[in-house]
C-alpha cells in the first residue's frame, strides 16, 4: 500500500472522533471489580466499579495516595490490574490492549516526554506510535499546537518551555490520535489562573465536540466548574459517585465568613446559627441552607454589630469532599479498632 | 494495529533512532573514530611493524577486521543502552506503553537504530583503516552478514541491559566488566591458535571470537573458527536474546508496575 492510499484509507476508517458523536448505548468507561496489590503489599484499588457514559465530563477525586493514578495507570495500561478488568467502549483493556489503547488519550500528572526533542517531534511521533501517517501527523500537531497557544514554540527544544507550556504540550500530544476518551491526571497542576482557564475551554471544546473526558484534579472549583459527574476515591475505594449536582445540593450546611466593625467580648446567640470568633473584626457563621440570612444580620445587629463584607468559607465543592473523606477514614478506623478487638 | 500502522510506528521509532544519533554525533560518530586511529596507530603501526605477519598478512592488516568489529558492537550496545534507558528514565518510554503499538515493533525499531549506529561507526573506522593499510574484501555477502548479526546481537543484549537497568551506571557495568574483557579475549589482536591450553578450549566460548572471526572471514578469507559454526552461533544469540527482550516486553520488567 502506497502512502497516498494509505492516507486515503486511515482518514475514512478512522476519521477524527472529536465530531459530534451519535448517541450511544456503550458505556465510555466500565470499571469491574478493580484489584491493584502493589509487590510491597500495599492495596491501591480494593475492588472498585465505575461507569462513565460517554459524552461525560467525569471528575475522578481523591487525596494524595488514594488510588486515583493508579486506576489511571491500569486503565493506560502502565499498570498491570491484580484482577479485574475495565472496558473502553466495550473493549477490554485486558484482552484487546491494542485497541483500547486506540481509543485512549493520556495527559499524565508527570513531565514525560524527552525534553531534548522539539515540541513538533514530540506530538509527530506520538501519532507515529499510533500508526499514523507523518502526513496526518504534522496537520494535527499545527492544529492542536496552535489551538494550545504553543505553535511559536513548535521548533524549541522542550526543556525550554515553561511549566504551564509543558502541561499544554502533553494535552496537545494526547489529542495526536484524536481520542474517544481524554484522561486528564492533574493537567493543571502549578499552572497559574490565566493558563488554567485557557485549557479549561480548550478541554470543555474537546468534551463539547464529543470526547468522553475524565478529570483527576486537587482544585475542586475546577471539577465543580467542569463537571457534570463525580467519583471520590479514598483508600482504594469508591465513597460517592454521583451526578455533581445531586453532590453538591445533599450539602445541608454553608460556613460564611463575616468581616465586621468589631465584635463584642460575648458572641450573641441566634436560633440556629452557630458563630465563632476569629478575630475581634471577623466571625464564622455556619447555618443550615434552609435557615435565612436575614435572621443573622438581625442577631448581629441587635448587639450593635456591623457587617461590613462576607464571603462563603469555603468553595461547596471543597466542603462535601472533606466531609466525604473524613467520614470514610472515621469508619475504616472503626472498622480496624473492631477487628483489633476480634 | 494493522501491518501499515506497525509500518508506520517502525518508522517513527527508526527515525527518531536516527535524529538522535545525528543530534549529538559528537558523542555517537567522533569518539570511536578517534579511538580507532589511536589503535590503527599505536598497535598497528608502532607495535605492528615489530610483530610481523599473522595468517600470512600484516599486523596492521589482520587487526583491521578485529576492530571494525570492535566498534560495530560496543556502538550498538551503548547505542540502544543509553537511548533505552533514557527513555526510562525520563519516562518518555510511557510514550510508547501506553500506544497500541506491539512490543516486537518497539523492540525492532530499537534495534534498527542500534545496528544503524554500530554501522555507521563500523564504517568510519574502515575508511580510516584505508589511510594506514591497504584491504580488498574477500567474500562481500558474509562480510555484511556479519557485520548484521554482530551488530543485531549486540543491540538485544543492550536492550536487555537498559530493560533491568535502575540508574545510569547500570547501563556502564556490563561494557566495562564483561564487553570490554570479552572484546579483548576475542581474538581483536591475535589469533587464538597462538594460545596454549587451556586457554584457547576457554576462548571458544566468548561469542565475541565467532563474530571477530566471521567479519575476518568475510574481509581477509581467514578465521580462526569454521564460518558455519560462526553464524550458527550468532543465530542463536539473536534468537535466544531476542525471545528474553519480548518476554521482558510482555512482562513489562521495570517498565509497567
Amino acid at each position: 500500500m502506497n502512502g497516498a492510499v494509505w492516507e486515503a484509507t486511515y482518514n475514512r476508517r478512522l476519521a477524527p472522533s472529536v465530531q459530534p458523536m451519535s448517541p450511544s448505548s456503550t458505556p465510555a468507561l466500565v470499571v469491574d471489580n478493580l484489584r491493584k496489590t502493589y509487590s510491597n503489599g500495599v492495596e491501591a484499588l480494593k475492588g472498585i466499579s465505575l461507569t462513565v457514559q460517554p459524552g461525560d465530563f467525569f471528575a475522578l477525586l481523591g487525596p494524595n495516595g488514594a488510588g486515583k493514578s493508579t486506576l489511571i495507570g491500569i486503565l493506560s495500561s502502565l499498570v498491570n490490574a491484580t484482577s479485574g478488568d475495565a472496558q473502553i467502549f466495550g473493549v477490554s483493556v485486558n484482552k484487546q490492549r491494542g485497541k483500547a489503547m486506540q481509543l485512549i488519550g493520556l495527559v499524565p500528572q508527570e513531565i514525560n516526554f524527552n525534553q531534548f526533542e522539539k515540541p513538533f517531534d514530540i506530538c509527530v511521533n506520538e501519532a507515529g506510535f499510533y500508526g499514523i501517517p507523518r502526513k496526518i501527523a504534522a496537520e494535527r500537531a499545527e492544529k492542536y499546537l496552535k489551538e494550545l497557544r504553543l505553535w511559536d514554540k513548535a521548533q524549541h527544544q522542550a526543556r525550554m518551555l515553561s511549566g504551564g507550556m509543558k502541561r499544554r504540550l502533553m494535552i496537545a500530544r494526547a489529542m495526536m490520535n484524536e481520542p474517544k476518551l481524554l484522561i486528564l491526571d492533574e493537567p493543571t497542576a502549578g499552572v497559574d489562573i490565566e493558563i488554567r482557564r485557557s485549557m479549561w475551554q480548550f478541554v470543555s471544546g474537546i468534551n463539547a465536540a464529543g470526547t468522553t473526558v475524565i478529570l483527576t484534579t486537587h482544585y475542586l472549583e475546577e471539577a465543580e466548574t467542569l463537571c457534570r459527574n463525580i467519583a471520590i476515591i479514598d483508600h482504594g475505594t469508591i465513597v460517592e459517585n454521583t451526578s455533581m449536582k445531586r453532590l453538591l445540593s445533599s450539602l445541608d450546611v454553608e460556613t460564611f465568613v463575616l468581616d465586621v466593625n468589631h465584635l463584642p467580648a460575648e458572641l450573641p446567640s441566634i436560633h440556629g446559627i452557630s458563630l465563632r470568633r476569629v478575630d475581634d473584626h471577623t466571625v464564622e457563621a455556619e447555618m443550615s441552607r434552609s435557615h435565612d440570612l436575614n435572621s443573622l444580620f438581625a442577631g448581629l445587629s441587635e448587639r450593635g454589630v456591623t457587617v461590613t463584607s462576607m464571603r462563603n468559607k469555603t468553595n461547596r465543592l471543597e466542603e462535601l469532599f472533606v466531609r466525604l473523606v473524613e467520614h470514610g477514614r472515621q469508619d475504616q478506623g472503626r472498622k480496624d479498632t473492631s477487628e483489633k478487638a476480634a | 494495529m494493522n501491518a501499515a500502522g506497525n509500518l508506520v510506528a517502525l518508522h517513527t521509532i527508526v527515525r527518531r533512532e536516527i535524529v538522535r544519533i545525528m543530534r549529538i554525533w559528537t558523542q555517537t560518530l567522533i569518539p570511536p573514530a578517534i579511538t580507532m586511529t589511536l589503535y590503527f596507530v599505536i598497535f598497528g603501526k608502532l607495535i605492528g611493524s615489530r610483530i610481523g605477519e599473522m595468517h600470512g598478512f600484516t599486523y596492521m592488516q589482520y587487526i583491521v577486521p578485529g576492530l571494525v568489529m570492535m566498534s560495530i558492537i560496543t556502538n550498538s550496545y551503548g547505542n540502544i543502552s543509553s537511548s533505552f534507558f533514557g527513555a526510562k528514565f525520563s519516562r518518555a518510554v510511557e510514550e510508547m506503553l501506553v500506544s497500541p503499538m506491539p512490543n516486537w515493533v518497539m523492540l525492532l525499531g530499537y534495534v534498527i537504530g542500534a545496528v544503524t549506529r554500530g554501522l555507521v561507526v563500523g564504517a568510519l573506522v574502515l575508511l580510516i583503516a584505508l589511510f594506514f593499510t591497504d584491504l580488498h574484501v574477500a567474500h562481500p555477502v558474509i562480510t555484511f552478514l556479519s557485520v548484521l548479526l554482530g551488530a543485531t546481537v549486540f543491540s538485544l543484549a543492550g536492550f536487555v541491559n537498559a530493560v533491568f537497568a535502575k540508574k545510569f551506571d547500570d547501563i556502564a557495568l556490563v561494557p566495562t566488566f564483561v564487553l570490554t574483557p570479552l572484546t579483548y579475549l576475542g581474538g581483536v589482536f591475535y589469533s587464538v591458535d597462538l594460545l596454549g591450553q587451556p586457554w584457547r578450549s576457554i576462548s571458544m566460548v566468548n561469542p565475541i571470537l565467532y563474530m571477530v572471526n566471521a567479519f575476518r572471514y568475510g574481509v581477509l578469507g581467514v578465521s580462526d573458527v569454521q564460518i558455519g559454526v560462526a553464524f550458527a552461533v550468532m543465530l542463536v544469540f539473536v534468537i535466544g536474546l531476542a525471545a528474553v527482550a519480548l518476554h521482558l516486553l510482555k512482562r513489562g520488567v521495570g517498565m509497567r508496575s
